[in-house]
Protein backbone atom coordinates (compact mmCIF):
# COMPACT_ATOMS: atom_id res chain seq x y z
CA UNK A 1 0.00 0.00 0.00
CA UNK A 2 1.25 3.25 -1.00
CA UNK A 3 -0.50 6.01 1.14
CA UNK A 4 -0.14 9.82 0.88
CA UNK A 5 -1.39 12.16 3.82
CA UNK A 6 -1.56 15.41 2.93
CA UNK A 7 0.72 15.72 0.93
CA UNK A 8 2.09 19.38 -0.60
CA UNK A 9 4.84 20.22 -2.99
CA UNK A 10 5.66 23.92 -3.22
CA UNK A 11 8.70 24.88 -5.70
CA UNK A 12 11.16 27.31 -4.29
CA UNK A 13 9.12 29.83 -7.15
CA UNK A 14 6.23 29.89 -5.40
CA UNK A 15 4.42 27.16 -7.77
CA UNK A 16 2.51 25.20 -5.33
CA UNK A 17 2.34 21.84 -7.80
CA UNK A 18 0.44 19.30 -5.39
CA UNK A 19 -1.74 20.78 -2.35
CA UNK A 20 -2.53 18.72 0.50
CA UNK A 21 -3.21 15.67 -1.22
CA UNK A 22 -4.83 12.23 0.07
CA UNK A 23 -4.56 9.58 -1.48
CA UNK A 24 -4.12 5.31 -1.02
CA UNK A 25 -3.13 3.28 -3.45
CA UNK A 26 -4.16 -0.65 -2.92
CA UNK A 27 -1.76 -3.62 -2.14
CA UNK A 28 -2.18 -5.41 -5.61
CA UNK A 29 -4.05 -2.68 -7.05
CA UNK A 30 -3.24 -0.86 -9.93
CA UNK A 31 -4.05 2.97 -9.24
CA UNK A 32 -4.15 5.76 -11.90
CA UNK A 33 -3.26 9.45 -11.28
CA UNK A 34 -4.81 11.34 -14.64
CA UNK A 35 -5.62 15.03 -14.95
CA UNK A 36 -4.83 17.97 -17.33
CA UNK A 37 -1.64 18.98 -17.86
CA UNK A 38 0.86 20.95 -15.05
CA UNK A 39 -1.66 19.32 -12.43
CA UNK A 40 1.17 18.01 -10.43
CA UNK A 41 0.79 14.10 -11.44
CA UNK A 42 4.56 13.55 -11.71
CA UNK A 43 5.55 15.58 -9.36
CA UNK A 44 3.04 13.84 -6.69
CA UNK A 45 4.31 10.15 -8.15
CA UNK A 46 8.70 11.33 -7.68
CA UNK A 47 7.58 12.36 -4.45
CA UNK A 48 6.98 8.59 -3.46
CA UNK A 49 10.73 7.46 -4.46
CA UNK A 50 11.47 10.90 -3.27
CA UNK A 51 13.10 12.36 -6.47
CA UNK A 52 10.68 15.26 -5.30
CA UNK A 53 10.81 16.02 -1.48
CA UNK A 54 7.67 16.71 -0.17
CA UNK A 55 7.34 20.58 0.98
CA UNK A 56 4.81 19.15 4.16
CA UNK A 57 2.90 16.11 4.68
CA UNK A 58 3.79 12.20 4.69
CA UNK A 59 4.44 9.47 2.04
CA UNK A 60 3.85 5.97 3.83
CA UNK A 61 5.04 2.54 1.96
CA UNK A 62 2.95 -0.04 3.91
CA UNK A 63 2.32 2.12 6.92
CA UNK A 64 6.39 3.30 7.35
CA UNK A 65 6.73 6.92 6.38
CA UNK A 66 9.30 7.28 3.63
CA UNK A 67 10.97 10.32 5.16
CA UNK A 68 13.08 8.87 7.66
CA UNK A 69 14.01 5.91 4.82
CA UNK A 70 17.15 5.96 2.97
CA UNK A 71 16.57 7.43 -0.44
CA UNK A 72 18.48 5.12 -2.24
CA UNK A 73 17.41 1.85 -0.63
CA UNK A 74 13.58 3.62 -0.63
CA UNK A 75 14.27 3.54 -4.48
CA UNK A 76 15.84 -0.20 -5.06
CA UNK A 77 12.69 -1.52 -3.63
CA UNK A 78 10.10 0.28 -6.38
CA UNK A 79 10.14 -0.60 -9.67
CA UNK A 80 9.93 2.98 -11.64
CA UNK A 81 8.75 3.33 -15.39
CA UNK A 82 10.25 6.70 -17.12
CA UNK A 83 8.06 8.55 -19.79
CA UNK A 84 10.19 7.83 -23.13
CA UNK A 85 11.95 4.70 -21.45
CA UNK A 86 15.03 6.70 -19.96
CA UNK A 87 16.93 3.84 -21.08
CA UNK A 88 20.67 3.57 -20.16
CA UNK A 89 22.15 4.40 -23.87
CA UNK A 90 25.54 2.62 -23.22
CA UNK A 91 24.28 -0.50 -21.63
CA UNK A 92 22.88 -3.47 -23.93
CA UNK A 93 19.51 -4.48 -23.62
CA UNK A 94 20.06 -7.35 -21.21
CA UNK A 95 21.74 -5.10 -19.50
CA UNK A 96 19.45 -2.05 -19.05
CA UNK A 97 17.36 -4.86 -17.94
CA UNK A 98 19.60 -6.91 -15.04
CA UNK A 99 20.49 -3.06 -13.66
CA UNK A 100 18.82 -3.23 -10.78
CA UNK A 101 19.72 -7.03 -9.87
CA UNK A 102 23.12 -6.13 -10.00
CA UNK A 103 23.14 -3.01 -8.44
CA UNK A 104 21.21 -5.27 -5.04
CA UNK A 105 24.36 -7.60 -5.25
CA UNK A 106 23.37 -10.45 -7.27
CA UNK A 107 25.66 -11.54 -9.55
CA UNK A 108 25.91 -10.54 -13.27
CA UNK A 109 25.32 -14.02 -14.50
CA UNK A 110 22.54 -14.71 -11.90
CA UNK A 111 20.82 -11.26 -13.11
CA UNK A 112 21.08 -11.75 -16.62
CA UNK A 113 19.83 -14.71 -16.71
CA UNK A 114 16.53 -13.37 -14.61
CA UNK A 115 16.91 -10.81 -17.57
CA UNK A 116 15.96 -12.55 -20.56
CA UNK A 117 13.28 -14.20 -18.64
CA UNK A 118 11.75 -11.01 -17.98
CA UNK A 119 12.45 -9.68 -21.78
CA UNK A 120 10.16 -12.52 -22.59
CA UNK A 121 7.97 -11.79 -20.59
CA UNK A 122 7.01 -8.40 -21.87
CA UNK A 123 6.97 -9.60 -25.28
CA UNK A 124 10.65 -9.01 -26.07
CA UNK A 125 12.39 -11.50 -28.61
CA UNK A 126 16.32 -12.86 -27.02
CA UNK A 127 17.75 -11.74 -30.21
CA UNK A 128 17.44 -8.23 -28.69
CA UNK A 129 19.36 -8.79 -25.45
CA UNK A 130 23.28 -8.23 -26.85
CA UNK A 131 21.44 -4.83 -28.61
CA UNK A 132 22.02 -0.82 -27.43
CA UNK A 133 19.06 0.99 -27.12
CA UNK A 134 19.13 3.32 -30.51
CA UNK A 135 18.59 0.09 -32.14
CA UNK A 136 15.32 -0.44 -30.57
CA UNK A 137 12.05 1.38 -31.65
CA UNK A 138 9.93 3.52 -29.17
CA UNK A 139 7.37 0.75 -28.34
CA UNK A 140 10.25 -1.77 -27.96
CA UNK A 141 12.16 0.52 -25.86
CA UNK A 142 9.21 1.29 -23.24
CA UNK A 143 8.87 -2.38 -23.01
CA UNK A 144 12.39 -2.55 -22.06
CA UNK A 145 11.62 -0.49 -19.80
CA UNK A 146 8.87 -1.98 -18.11
CA UNK A 147 10.81 -5.51 -18.21
CA UNK A 148 13.53 -2.98 -15.66
CA UNK A 149 11.58 -1.99 -13.83
CA UNK A 150 10.44 -5.27 -12.91
CA UNK A 151 13.50 -7.00 -12.85
CA UNK A 152 14.28 -6.73 -8.64
CA UNK A 153 10.64 -8.37 -8.55
CA UNK A 154 9.95 -4.92 -6.07
CA UNK A 155 6.57 -4.89 -4.70
CA UNK A 156 5.95 -1.61 -5.89
CA UNK A 157 5.93 0.39 -9.34
CA UNK A 158 5.19 3.41 -10.32
CA UNK A 159 4.73 4.48 -14.12
CA UNK A 160 5.18 7.85 -15.57
CA UNK A 161 3.24 7.65 -18.62
CA UNK A 162 5.30 4.61 -19.37
CA UNK A 163 2.72 4.18 -23.30
CA UNK A 164 2.80 7.58 -24.48
CA UNK A 165 5.76 7.76 -26.64
CA UNK A 166 4.14 5.33 -29.29
CA UNK A 167 1.43 5.33 -32.06
CA UNK A 168 -2.25 4.54 -31.08
CA UNK A 169 -2.03 0.86 -32.43
CA UNK A 170 1.50 -0.42 -30.25
CA UNK A 171 -0.31 2.07 -27.12
CA UNK A 172 -3.52 -0.55 -27.19
CA UNK A 173 -1.36 -3.35 -27.90
CA UNK A 174 1.67 -2.67 -24.64
CA UNK A 175 -1.39 -2.02 -22.87
CA UNK A 176 -3.32 -5.07 -23.14
CA UNK A 177 -0.16 -6.63 -22.72
CA UNK A 178 0.51 -4.83 -19.65
CA UNK A 179 -3.23 -5.37 -17.91
CA UNK A 180 -2.50 -9.25 -18.73
CA UNK A 181 1.04 -9.00 -16.95
CA UNK A 182 -0.44 -6.82 -14.06
CA UNK A 183 -3.75 -9.89 -13.79
CA UNK A 184 -0.22 -12.18 -13.14
CA UNK A 185 1.84 -10.64 -11.01
CA UNK A 186 -0.29 -8.12 -8.76
CA UNK A 187 2.03 -5.65 -7.57
CA UNK A 188 1.20 -2.02 -6.66
CA UNK A 189 1.39 -0.18 -9.20
CA UNK A 190 0.74 3.96 -9.43
CA UNK A 191 0.82 5.12 -12.94
CA UNK A 192 0.70 8.32 -14.24
CA UNK A 193 -1.80 9.30 -17.69
CA UNK A 194 -3.25 12.37 -18.90
CA UNK A 195 -5.35 10.17 -21.01
CA UNK A 196 -8.43 9.40 -19.62
CA UNK A 197 -9.42 6.82 -21.92
CA UNK A 198 -6.11 5.14 -20.65
CA UNK A 199 -6.92 5.61 -17.10
CA UNK A 200 -10.61 3.86 -17.58
CA UNK A 201 -9.27 0.98 -19.43
CA UNK A 202 -6.39 -0.31 -17.10
CA UNK A 203 -7.13 1.30 -13.68
CA UNK A 204 -8.40 -0.17 -10.63
CA UNK A 205 -9.13 2.90 -9.30
CA UNK A 206 -8.55 6.60 -10.85
CA UNK A 207 -7.57 9.32 -9.22
CA UNK A 208 -8.12 12.43 -11.57
CA UNK A 209 -6.86 15.72 -10.29
CA UNK A 210 -7.36 19.08 -11.14
CA UNK A 211 -4.94 22.08 -11.61
CA UNK A 212 -3.36 23.23 -8.98
CA UNK A 213 -2.81 19.43 -7.47
CA UNK A 214 -5.92 18.99 -5.91
CA UNK A 215 -7.29 15.91 -5.80
CA UNK A 216 -11.20 16.20 -7.59
CA UNK A 217 -12.17 12.52 -7.32
CA UNK A 218 -10.96 9.05 -6.42
CA UNK A 219 -13.34 6.20 -7.78
CA UNK A 220 -13.35 3.07 -9.77
CA UNK A 221 -13.55 3.68 -13.99
CA UNK A 222 -17.38 2.94 -13.84
CA UNK A 223 -17.97 5.05 -10.79
CA UNK A 224 -16.41 7.99 -12.48
CA UNK A 225 -18.56 7.56 -15.89
CA UNK A 226 -21.47 7.15 -13.83
CA UNK A 227 -21.02 9.55 -10.92
CA UNK A 228 -18.56 12.08 -11.98
CA UNK A 229 -17.86 14.01 -8.25
CA UNK A 230 -18.33 17.07 -9.98
CA UNK A 231 -18.75 19.32 -12.84
CA UNK A 232 -15.18 19.07 -13.27
CA UNK A 233 -14.78 15.51 -13.66
CA UNK A 234 -17.43 15.14 -16.02
CA UNK A 235 -16.31 17.20 -17.87
CA UNK A 236 -12.58 15.61 -17.90
CA UNK A 237 -13.95 12.21 -18.33
CA UNK A 238 -15.76 13.10 -21.84
CA UNK A 239 -18.92 13.78 -23.40
CA UNK A 240 -19.42 10.53 -24.75
CA UNK A 241 -19.46 9.05 -21.07
CA UNK A 242 -23.22 7.79 -21.14
CA UNK A 243 -22.15 5.16 -24.29
CA UNK A 244 -18.22 4.30 -22.51
CA UNK A 245 -19.91 3.52 -19.21
CA UNK A 246 -21.21 0.61 -21.13
CA UNK A 247 -17.36 -0.37 -21.66
CA UNK A 248 -17.72 -1.43 -17.63
CA UNK A 249 -20.85 -3.44 -17.64
CA UNK A 250 -21.04 -6.64 -17.43
CA UNK A 251 -23.43 -8.70 -20.48
CA UNK A 252 -23.37 -11.95 -18.79
CA UNK A 253 -26.62 -13.36 -18.58
CA UNK A 254 -28.41 -10.29 -19.48
CA UNK A 255 -28.73 -9.56 -22.91
CA UNK A 256 -30.89 -12.40 -25.19
CA UNK A 257 -28.68 -14.28 -27.69
CA UNK A 258 -30.37 -15.84 -30.84
CA UNK A 259 -29.88 -18.41 -32.92
CA UNK A 260 -27.89 -17.97 -36.10
CA UNK A 261 -28.13 -20.53 -38.65
CA UNK A 262 -24.43 -20.95 -40.44
CA UNK A 263 -22.83 -22.60 -43.53
CA UNK A 264 -19.12 -23.27 -44.21
CA UNK A 265 -16.82 -22.61 -46.90
CA UNK A 266 -17.74 -24.55 -50.25
CA UNK A 267 -21.27 -24.26 -49.25
CA UNK A 268 -23.56 -24.08 -52.24
CA UNK A 269 -25.82 -20.85 -53.26
CA UNK A 270 -28.82 -23.06 -52.65
CA UNK A 271 -27.76 -23.72 -49.41
CA UNK A 272 -26.60 -20.31 -48.58
CA UNK A 273 -29.87 -18.63 -49.72
CA UNK A 274 -32.01 -21.22 -47.57
CA UNK A 275 -29.68 -20.44 -44.55
CA UNK A 276 -29.55 -16.66 -44.77
CA UNK A 277 -31.49 -14.37 -42.89
CA UNK A 278 -32.72 -11.35 -45.13
CA UNK A 279 -29.73 -11.05 -47.16
CA UNK A 280 -27.07 -12.22 -45.24
CA UNK A 281 -25.49 -15.82 -43.73
CA UNK A 282 -23.26 -16.05 -41.49
CA UNK A 283 -20.33 -18.39 -42.56
CA UNK A 284 -17.92 -20.80 -39.71
CA UNK A 285 -15.10 -22.56 -40.05
CA UNK A 286 -14.86 -26.25 -39.27
CA UNK A 287 -14.81 -25.38 -35.60
CA UNK A 288 -17.85 -23.01 -35.63
CA UNK A 289 -15.28 -19.79 -35.13
CA UNK A 290 -16.98 -17.31 -36.71
CA UNK A 291 -15.24 -16.08 -40.04
CA UNK A 292 -17.60 -13.33 -41.24
CA UNK A 293 -20.73 -12.66 -43.26
CA UNK A 294 -21.66 -13.04 -47.00
CA UNK A 295 -24.11 -11.87 -49.14
CA UNK A 296 -26.33 -14.97 -50.40
CA UNK A 297 -27.85 -13.79 -53.17
CA UNK A 298 -24.36 -12.99 -54.45
CA UNK A 299 -22.79 -16.22 -54.88
CA UNK A 300 -22.21 -18.09 -58.03
CA UNK A 301 -21.76 -21.58 -57.57
CA UNK A 302 -20.44 -22.40 -54.36
CA UNK A 303 -19.72 -20.00 -51.18
CA UNK A 304 -15.77 -18.82 -51.46
CA UNK A 305 -13.35 -16.81 -48.87
CA UNK A 306 -13.98 -13.68 -51.01
CA UNK A 307 -17.25 -13.62 -50.38
CA UNK A 308 -16.94 -12.80 -46.75
CA UNK A 309 -17.31 -9.13 -45.20
CA UNK A 310 -14.90 -9.01 -42.48
CA UNK A 311 -16.20 -5.62 -41.39
CA UNK A 312 -18.24 -6.74 -37.95
CA UNK A 313 -16.60 -7.21 -35.09
CA UNK A 314 -17.19 -10.08 -32.19
CA UNK A 315 -18.25 -9.76 -29.19
CA UNK A 316 -17.44 -12.20 -26.13
CA UNK A 317 -20.38 -13.69 -24.18
CA UNK A 318 -18.63 -12.95 -20.96
CA UNK A 319 -17.89 -9.34 -22.47
CA UNK A 320 -19.06 -5.92 -22.02
CA UNK A 321 -22.06 -4.32 -23.11
CA UNK A 322 -20.30 -1.93 -25.16
CA UNK A 323 -18.30 -4.62 -26.97
CA UNK A 324 -21.72 -6.60 -27.66
CA UNK A 325 -23.35 -3.33 -29.32
CA UNK A 326 -20.42 -2.66 -31.22
CA UNK A 327 -20.46 -5.98 -32.73
CA UNK A 328 -24.04 -5.32 -33.93
CA UNK A 329 -23.56 -1.81 -35.09
CA UNK A 330 -20.28 -3.35 -37.21
CA UNK A 331 -22.54 -6.16 -38.59
CA UNK A 332 -23.40 -5.71 -42.18
CA UNK A 333 -26.30 -7.96 -41.04
CA UNK A 334 -26.69 -5.37 -37.83
CA UNK A 335 -26.49 -9.16 -36.47
CA UNK A 336 -23.90 -8.83 -33.84
CA UNK A 337 -21.68 -12.36 -33.29
CA UNK A 338 -21.46 -13.27 -29.66
CA UNK A 339 -18.61 -16.13 -29.29
CA UNK A 340 -17.68 -18.09 -26.05
CA UNK A 341 -14.23 -18.08 -24.28
CA UNK A 342 -12.61 -20.18 -27.03
CA UNK A 343 -13.53 -17.85 -30.22
CA UNK A 344 -16.66 -20.71 -31.11
CA UNK A 345 -19.88 -19.44 -32.34
CA UNK A 346 -22.88 -19.43 -28.99
CA UNK A 347 -25.49 -16.62 -31.70
CA UNK A 348 -25.78 -13.23 -32.56
CA UNK A 349 -27.60 -10.59 -31.09
CA UNK A 350 -28.91 -7.17 -32.15
CA UNK A 351 -28.54 -3.15 -31.28
CA UNK A 352 -32.37 -3.38 -29.60
CA UNK A 353 -31.51 -6.66 -27.48
CA UNK A 354 -28.62 -5.22 -25.94
CA UNK A 355 -30.92 -1.38 -25.87
CA UNK A 356 -33.12 -3.31 -23.99
CA UNK A 357 -31.14 -5.15 -21.53
CA UNK A 358 -29.43 -1.98 -21.01
CA UNK A 359 -32.85 -0.13 -20.24
CA UNK A 360 -34.11 -3.07 -18.06
CA UNK A 361 -31.23 -3.03 -15.40
CA UNK A 362 -30.41 0.70 -14.82
CA UNK A 363 -27.67 -0.21 -11.78
CA UNK A 364 -26.04 -3.30 -13.74
CA UNK A 365 -23.18 -5.09 -11.86
CA UNK A 366 -20.02 -3.53 -12.94
CA UNK A 367 -17.20 -5.91 -14.85
CA UNK A 368 -14.53 -5.69 -12.27
CA UNK B 1 67.48 15.54 -46.02
CA UNK B 2 71.41 13.94 -44.74
CA UNK B 3 70.37 10.70 -44.56
CA UNK B 4 74.04 9.63 -43.34
CA UNK B 5 73.67 12.02 -40.12
CA UNK B 6 69.89 10.78 -39.33
CA UNK B 7 72.17 7.70 -39.22
CA UNK B 8 74.66 8.57 -37.13
CA UNK B 9 72.28 10.33 -34.80
CA UNK B 10 69.72 7.93 -34.38
CA UNK B 11 70.07 6.70 -31.26
CA UNK B 12 70.36 10.49 -30.09
CA UNK B 13 66.28 11.17 -32.37
CA UNK B 14 65.21 7.85 -30.57
CA UNK B 15 66.19 9.55 -26.49
CA UNK B 16 64.72 12.81 -27.39
CA UNK B 17 61.24 11.20 -29.03
CA UNK B 18 61.37 9.02 -25.88
CA UNK B 19 61.34 12.61 -23.57
CA UNK B 20 59.11 14.26 -26.08
CA UNK B 21 56.68 11.62 -25.21
CA UNK B 22 57.33 11.68 -21.16
CA UNK B 23 56.68 15.01 -21.74
CA UNK B 24 53.48 15.25 -23.72
CA UNK B 25 51.52 12.13 -22.69
CA UNK B 26 52.08 12.43 -19.05
CA UNK B 27 50.34 16.11 -18.25
CA UNK B 28 47.94 14.76 -20.26
CA UNK B 29 47.16 11.96 -18.08
CA UNK B 30 47.83 13.98 -14.94
CA UNK B 31 45.35 16.78 -16.36
CA UNK B 32 42.71 14.39 -16.89
CA UNK B 33 42.52 13.33 -13.48
CA UNK B 34 42.82 16.96 -12.50
CA UNK B 35 39.66 17.72 -14.80
CA UNK B 36 37.54 15.23 -14.03
CA UNK B 37 36.39 16.15 -10.48
CA UNK B 38 37.07 20.30 -11.05
CA UNK B 39 34.65 19.46 -14.07
CA UNK B 40 32.48 17.68 -12.10
CA UNK B 41 32.07 20.46 -9.79
CA UNK B 42 31.61 22.95 -12.65
CA UNK B 43 29.06 20.74 -13.88
CA UNK B 44 27.17 20.37 -10.62
CA UNK B 45 26.87 23.97 -9.93
CA UNK B 46 25.49 26.71 -12.16
CA UNK B 47 27.34 29.42 -10.59
CA UNK B 48 30.99 27.64 -10.44
CA UNK B 49 30.79 26.96 -13.67
CA UNK B 50 31.47 30.52 -15.51
CA UNK B 51 34.25 30.58 -12.38
CA UNK B 52 35.93 27.58 -13.69
CA UNK B 53 35.54 27.72 -17.10
CA UNK B 54 36.44 31.24 -17.22
CA UNK B 55 39.84 30.90 -15.19
CA UNK B 56 40.99 28.09 -17.26
CA UNK B 57 40.04 30.18 -20.08
CA UNK B 58 43.03 32.86 -18.77
CA UNK B 59 45.41 30.05 -18.23
CA UNK B 60 45.06 28.64 -21.78
CA UNK B 61 45.90 32.58 -22.49
CA UNK B 62 49.49 32.54 -21.05
CA UNK B 63 52.09 32.15 -23.21
CA UNK B 64 54.05 28.90 -22.33
CA UNK B 65 57.39 30.29 -22.41
CA UNK B 66 56.27 32.73 -19.55
CA UNK B 67 54.70 29.66 -17.62
CA UNK B 68 57.79 27.36 -18.09
CA UNK B 69 60.06 30.28 -16.96
CA UNK B 70 57.44 31.44 -14.38
CA UNK B 71 56.77 28.13 -12.93
CA UNK B 72 60.16 27.13 -11.38
CA UNK B 73 59.81 30.52 -9.27
CA UNK B 74 56.26 29.24 -7.78
CA UNK B 75 57.53 25.25 -7.51
CA UNK B 76 61.20 26.15 -6.17
CA UNK B 77 62.89 23.54 -9.15
CA UNK B 78 65.35 24.32 -11.13
CA UNK B 79 64.84 26.63 -14.55
CA UNK B 80 66.09 22.87 -16.28
CA UNK B 81 64.03 20.85 -14.52
CA UNK B 82 61.84 18.58 -17.07
CA UNK B 83 59.16 18.77 -14.00
CA UNK B 84 58.48 22.37 -15.19
CA UNK B 85 57.27 21.18 -18.48
CA UNK B 86 55.18 18.81 -16.96
CA UNK B 87 53.46 21.29 -14.94
CA UNK B 88 53.21 23.66 -16.82
CA UNK B 89 51.74 21.13 -19.91
CA UNK B 90 49.05 19.72 -16.95
CA UNK B 91 47.70 23.35 -16.60
CA UNK B 92 47.00 23.34 -19.98
CA UNK B 93 45.38 20.28 -19.62
CA UNK B 94 43.24 20.61 -17.01
CA UNK B 95 42.54 24.29 -18.57
CA UNK B 96 41.35 22.52 -21.73
CA UNK B 97 39.64 19.85 -20.08
CA UNK B 98 37.73 21.18 -17.35
CA UNK B 99 35.13 22.59 -19.90
CA UNK B 100 35.10 19.55 -21.78
CA UNK B 101 34.05 17.29 -18.36
CA UNK B 102 31.68 19.56 -17.34
CA UNK B 103 30.06 19.79 -20.92
CA UNK B 104 30.48 15.96 -21.20
CA UNK B 105 28.57 15.46 -17.94
CA UNK B 106 25.72 18.21 -19.33
CA UNK B 107 25.80 16.20 -22.22
CA UNK B 108 24.29 12.86 -20.57
CA UNK B 109 20.08 12.73 -21.36
CA UNK B 110 18.19 14.63 -18.56
CA UNK B 111 16.12 10.92 -18.61
CA UNK B 112 19.11 8.39 -18.55
CA UNK B 113 20.43 10.65 -15.26
CA UNK B 114 16.98 10.46 -13.48
CA UNK B 115 16.39 7.09 -13.74
CA UNK B 116 20.28 6.39 -12.82
CA UNK B 117 18.75 8.02 -9.36
CA UNK B 118 15.13 6.23 -9.50
CA UNK B 119 16.83 2.50 -9.67
CA UNK B 120 18.95 3.82 -6.57
CA UNK B 121 22.28 4.53 -7.38
CA UNK B 122 23.75 6.97 -5.04
CA UNK B 123 25.51 10.06 -6.55
CA UNK B 124 28.99 8.65 -6.92
CA UNK B 125 27.49 5.45 -8.60
CA UNK B 126 25.53 7.24 -11.36
CA UNK B 127 29.02 9.07 -11.99
CA UNK B 128 31.03 6.11 -12.35
CA UNK B 129 29.10 3.62 -13.94
CA UNK B 130 26.55 5.93 -16.26
CA UNK B 131 27.66 9.81 -16.54
CA UNK B 132 30.78 9.60 -16.58
CA UNK B 133 30.92 6.23 -19.64
CA UNK B 134 27.80 8.26 -21.53
CA UNK B 135 30.01 11.18 -21.48
CA UNK B 136 33.16 8.96 -22.81
CA UNK B 137 32.66 10.78 -26.71
CA UNK B 138 32.86 14.26 -25.39
CA UNK B 139 35.86 13.49 -23.20
CA UNK B 140 37.89 11.44 -25.86
CA UNK B 141 37.27 14.62 -28.36
CA UNK B 142 38.75 17.12 -25.75
CA UNK B 143 41.36 14.79 -24.88
CA UNK B 144 42.60 14.50 -28.77
CA UNK B 145 42.42 18.47 -28.50
CA UNK B 146 44.62 18.40 -25.77
CA UNK B 147 46.97 15.29 -27.21
CA UNK B 148 47.80 17.16 -30.04
CA UNK B 149 48.12 20.89 -28.21
CA UNK B 150 50.85 19.26 -25.91
CA UNK B 151 52.75 17.53 -28.37
CA UNK B 152 52.93 20.81 -30.42
CA UNK B 153 53.53 22.74 -26.96
CA UNK B 154 56.70 20.26 -26.07
CA UNK B 155 58.79 21.38 -28.46
CA UNK B 156 59.08 25.17 -27.10
CA UNK B 157 60.53 23.72 -24.19
CA UNK B 158 63.81 23.37 -26.82
CA UNK B 159 64.16 26.89 -25.84
CA UNK B 160 65.09 25.91 -22.09
CA UNK B 161 67.57 23.33 -23.35
CA UNK B 162 64.83 20.52 -21.59
CA UNK B 163 65.63 17.76 -24.66
CA UNK B 164 62.95 16.47 -26.61
CA UNK B 165 62.11 16.66 -30.26
CA UNK B 166 62.20 20.79 -30.42
CA UNK B 167 65.88 20.32 -29.78
CA UNK B 168 66.44 19.15 -33.19
CA UNK B 169 64.83 22.39 -34.16
CA UNK B 170 67.52 24.59 -32.09
CA UNK B 171 70.18 22.21 -33.31
CA UNK B 172 69.39 22.72 -36.89
CA UNK B 173 69.42 26.05 -36.56
CA UNK B 174 72.27 26.76 -35.11
CA UNK B 175 74.55 24.59 -37.62
CA UNK B 176 72.09 26.06 -40.55
CA UNK B 177 71.50 22.51 -41.30
CA UNK B 178 67.95 21.20 -42.04
CA UNK B 179 67.94 17.65 -41.96
CA UNK B 180 67.16 17.90 -37.73
CA UNK B 181 64.56 20.49 -38.60
CA UNK B 182 62.63 18.01 -40.39
CA UNK B 183 63.15 15.14 -38.97
CA UNK B 184 61.89 16.92 -36.07
CA UNK B 185 58.81 18.50 -37.54
CA UNK B 186 57.81 14.92 -39.39
CA UNK B 187 58.36 13.01 -35.77
CA UNK B 188 56.18 15.49 -34.01
CA UNK B 189 53.37 15.55 -36.57
CA UNK B 190 53.64 11.11 -36.70
CA UNK B 191 53.62 11.11 -33.05
CA UNK B 192 50.86 13.33 -32.91
CA UNK B 193 48.91 11.61 -35.07
CA UNK B 194 49.78 8.26 -33.16
CA UNK B 195 48.27 9.60 -30.24
CA UNK B 196 45.32 10.95 -31.65
CA UNK B 197 44.66 7.51 -33.39
CA UNK B 198 45.33 5.70 -29.38
CA UNK B 199 42.33 8.14 -28.45
CA UNK B 200 40.56 7.21 -31.12
CA UNK B 201 40.93 3.72 -30.66
CA UNK B 202 40.14 3.98 -27.01
CA UNK B 203 37.16 5.33 -27.38
CA UNK B 204 35.93 3.19 -29.99
CA UNK B 205 36.93 0.68 -27.50
CA UNK B 206 34.94 2.44 -23.96
CA UNK B 207 31.99 3.06 -26.32
CA UNK B 208 30.76 -0.22 -28.05
CA UNK B 209 26.93 1.58 -27.70
CA UNK B 210 27.19 4.51 -30.26
CA UNK B 211 25.45 4.24 -32.95
CA UNK B 212 28.21 3.53 -36.01
CA UNK B 213 27.98 6.54 -38.32
CA UNK B 214 29.16 5.94 -41.91
CA UNK B 215 33.18 6.72 -41.97
CA UNK B 216 33.32 10.44 -40.51
N1 LIG C 1 11.26 22.19 -10.80
C1 LIG C 1 10.13 22.94 -10.84
N2 LIG C 1 10.15 24.22 -10.43
C2 LIG C 1 9.02 24.97 -10.47
N3 LIG C 1 7.82 24.54 -10.89
C3 LIG C 1 7.74 23.26 -11.31
C4 LIG C 1 8.89 22.39 -11.32
N4 LIG C 1 8.51 21.19 -11.80
C5 LIG C 1 7.20 21.30 -12.08
N5 LIG C 1 6.74 22.54 -11.79
C6 LIG C 1 5.35 23.02 -11.93
O1 LIG C 1 4.52 22.25 -11.09
C7 LIG C 1 3.30 21.97 -11.72
C8 LIG C 1 3.04 20.47 -11.77
O2 LIG C 1 4.03 19.86 -12.59
P1 LIG C 1 4.00 18.32 -12.95
O3 LIG C 1 5.20 18.03 -13.76
O4 LIG C 1 3.81 17.54 -11.71
O5 LIG C 1 2.70 18.24 -13.85
P2 LIG C 1 2.06 16.99 -14.60
O6 LIG C 1 0.70 16.82 -14.03
O7 LIG C 1 2.97 15.83 -14.57
O8 LIG C 1 1.91 17.56 -16.07
P3 LIG C 1 2.13 16.84 -17.49
O9 LIG C 1 0.88 16.07 -17.78
O10 LIG C 1 2.27 18.00 -18.43
O11 LIG C 1 3.35 16.00 -17.39
C9 LIG C 1 3.36 22.63 -13.08
O12 LIG C 1 2.70 23.85 -13.01
C10 LIG C 1 4.81 22.83 -13.32
O13 LIG C 1 5.06 23.94 -14.12
MG1 LIG D 1 4.16 14.72 -16.08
Amino acid sequence: MIKFENVTKAYPDGTVAVDGLNLEAPTGKLTILVGPSGCGKTTSLRMINRLIEPTSGTIYLDDQPTSGMDAALLRRRIGYVIQHAGLFPHRTIIDNVATMPVLLGESRQKARMKALELMERVGLPASFAKRYPWQLSGGQQQRVGVARALASDPAFMLMDEPFSAVDPVVRAQLQEEFLRLQREIGKTIIMVTHDIDEALKLGDQVAVMRVGGKLAQMATPSELLTSPADEFVADFVGRDRGYRSLGFTNSAGTVTVSEEAVVTIGASAAEAQSKATGAWVLVVDGGRKPLGWAQADLIKGELKREHLNLSGTSASSSGTMRQLLDAALSSPSRRGVVVNEHGELIGTVTATDVVKAIEAEPHLETAR
Amino acid sequence: MNFEWLGRQSDNIVFLLGWHVLLAVTPLILGLLIALPLGWWAHRSRRIYPLLVGVAGLLYTVPSLALFVLLPLVLGTKILDPLNIVAALTIYTVALLVRVVADALDSVPEDTVQAAKAMGYRGYQSLVKVELPVGVPVISAGLRVAAVSNVSLVSVAALLGIPQLGSLFTQGFQLRFFTPIIAGIILCVVLAMILDGLIILLNRWLTPWTPKVVAS
